[in-house]
């Protein structure tokens, strides 16, 4: 990565900061050189970069300031580092997603003048990268809304990517002192969020729908801001399914420790308890509930296109019932009804977690997903309660 | 998304072709291309791909769509069941 060696500030445009002007006020006392050779230690680091202010962090992806009539404004680096690539990581796997986000205002890239056009976007750290490693050799204005760390589309769905908050923004960033033009250019997917005529109305700047992909916008500037019917609809790829499947399981691994737990319990209700069988009736059930999440939030989304019905409830069932059959032999020994009691375990935990995987998509309506929750909820609650009373009767069966 | 689609005769998007003004904004914002703009006048031709973001609606200029907007989410829609509308509106889903 072609890190520069001097790191700047990146102060918000509410802060100017210091751009290497004349300072006011007394010099400085002439002052004996700094040793860069000490007679004792290690060297000392480089100096501080005349961009770094006390009580600001420095962001890694500003690589310098653009001096406006508002003030500088940080232009950030159109490539990404090893930091970058990290925090995405940690961002997909969920670890402290809510926190993953940058400083809401104006930033840019290249050397942007009055004429160059303004992007706006969101301050998850995972969009404005993907939108910013998007823009090589551009030199534009980028509007970052405070989405509070949340991608676009969900921002719009949540109201905090907004007609308000873009009015607010250009306003706090006085983006009509900076741009002559009136034109705000919008990513597609923000248009829930953003009534077009509102924003004129509130702040005097046009909203141009952008395309659905950061990936386009440089096609789009070509085109003279027009959208190809492609960059204008969503897609829902294999490689886009695939990332959104860690999430998704970290969010149920912690209501699973309880459910694992609790499996455990029931297990080991007996007339003659024993710890082994405890031990191994548990382990059973809850290889059945690891396969039942496997099923519903790994294959699932993996396997969307290929499994039956619309409803994801159903395309949830039938993965799970072949993750069922698939782990059989895996269980030992297990008598003929335990087998069956495991296979509608799997099936409705598989069902319920591919349910839930509705939001995660870009092709779903909340009325469907009402509409097949009323089906499904009832079948998967009933298996649920026949394979826990089967579970419990089965010892006193035998 | 041609491969994609979702549960047929659910959305409950309206347009009314009276109140259109030809202005073209929701075929812009359609992620699914569910409008076109014929005659000056936009049409849905392809109702069952509306996943009611509420794009549209938000960006026609004469309130001449309807949709009941919200997010396809099973975990938002249980909440919005037990709790009403108002406090899901609080809840992280997605």
């Amino acid at each position: 990565m072609n890190q520069p060696s001097e790191k700047k500030d990146c102060c918000g445009q509410d802060y100017p900061c210091d751009t290497g002007l004349q300072p006011l006020g007394p010099r400085p006392l002439p002052m004996a050189q700094p040793d860069n050779d000490p007679c004792c230690g290690p060297r000392p680091g480089p100096p501080s970069s005349p961009n770094e202010r006390p009580g600001y962090t420095l962001c890694h992806f500003v690589d310098g300031f653009v001096d406006t009539p508002a003030g500088p404004v940080p232009r950030v680096s159109t490539s990404l580092n090893p930091a970058d690539f990290l925090g995405n990581i940690r961002a997909r796997i969920g670890f402290q997603r809510d926190r993953y986000r940058i400083a809401p205002g104006l930033y840019c890239v290249g050397n942007p003048d009055p004429e160059s056009p303004v992007l706006v976007s969101a301050n998850y750290k995972l969009t404005f990268d993907t939108v910013r490693k998007n823009l090589k050799g551009l030199d534009t204005w980028l509007l970052v809304l405070d989405t509070r760390g949340i991608n676009v589309w969900c921002a719009a769905g949540k109201k905090t990517f907004s007609t308000d908050e873009i009015i607010r923004r250009a306003g706090l960033s006085s983006l009509a002192k900076i741009v002559s033009h009136r034109n705000l250019i919008l990513p597609q997917l923000g248009a829930p969020g953003v009534s077009a005529h509102r924003v004129k109305k509130g702040c005097g700047f046009q909203v141009v729908w952008g395309p659905v992909r950061a990936g386009d916008i440089i096609k789009f500037l070509e085109n003279e801001l027009q959208a190809s019917p492609a960059m204008r609809t969503v897609t829902f790829t294999l490689w886009e399914r695939f990332v959104l499947i860690p999430v998704e399981l970290t969010l149920i691994l912690k209501p699973s420790l309880w459910i694992l737990l609790l499996i455990f319990f029931i297990s080991g209700i007996s007339p003659d308890f024993s710890f082994s069988s405890a031990w191994h009736r548990g382990l059973a059930a809850a290889s059945a509930y690891g396969m039942g999440i496997f099923a519903g939030a790994v294959l699932v989304p993996l396997l969307l296109p290929w499994l039956p019905s619309r409803s994801f409830y159903i395309k949830g069932m039938v993965s799970g019932m072949a993750g069922s059959i698939a782990l059989l032999p895996f269980l030992g020994k297990i008598l003929p009804l335990e087998a069956m009691t495991l296979f509608l375990l799997t099936s409705a935990v598989s069902s319920y977690t591919a349910m839930n995987f509705t939001g995660a998509t870009p092709f779903t309506s909340p009325s469907g997903v009402e509409k097949e929750m009323k089906r499904g909820i009832p079948l998967q609650a009933g298996a649920m309660l026949v394979a826990v009373a089967a579970w419990i009767a089965g010892p006193f069966m035998g | 998304m041609e491969t994609f689609r979702y549960l047929p005769g659910v959305s409950t998007l309206r347009l009314d072709a009276e109140v259109c003004i030809g202005c073209g904004m929701c075929s812009s914002v359609c992620p699914h291309s569910v409008f076109v703009l014929r005659d000056k006048k936009a049409e849905i031709i392809d109702h069952d791909a509306c996943i009611e973001c509420g794009g549209c609606s938000a960006n026609c200029p004469v309130e001449a769509i309807t949709v009941n907007p919200g997010v396809g989410c099973a975990a938002y829609i249980i909440q919005k069941w037990l709790k009403g509308s108002k406090a899901a509106g609080l809840v992280k889903c997605c």
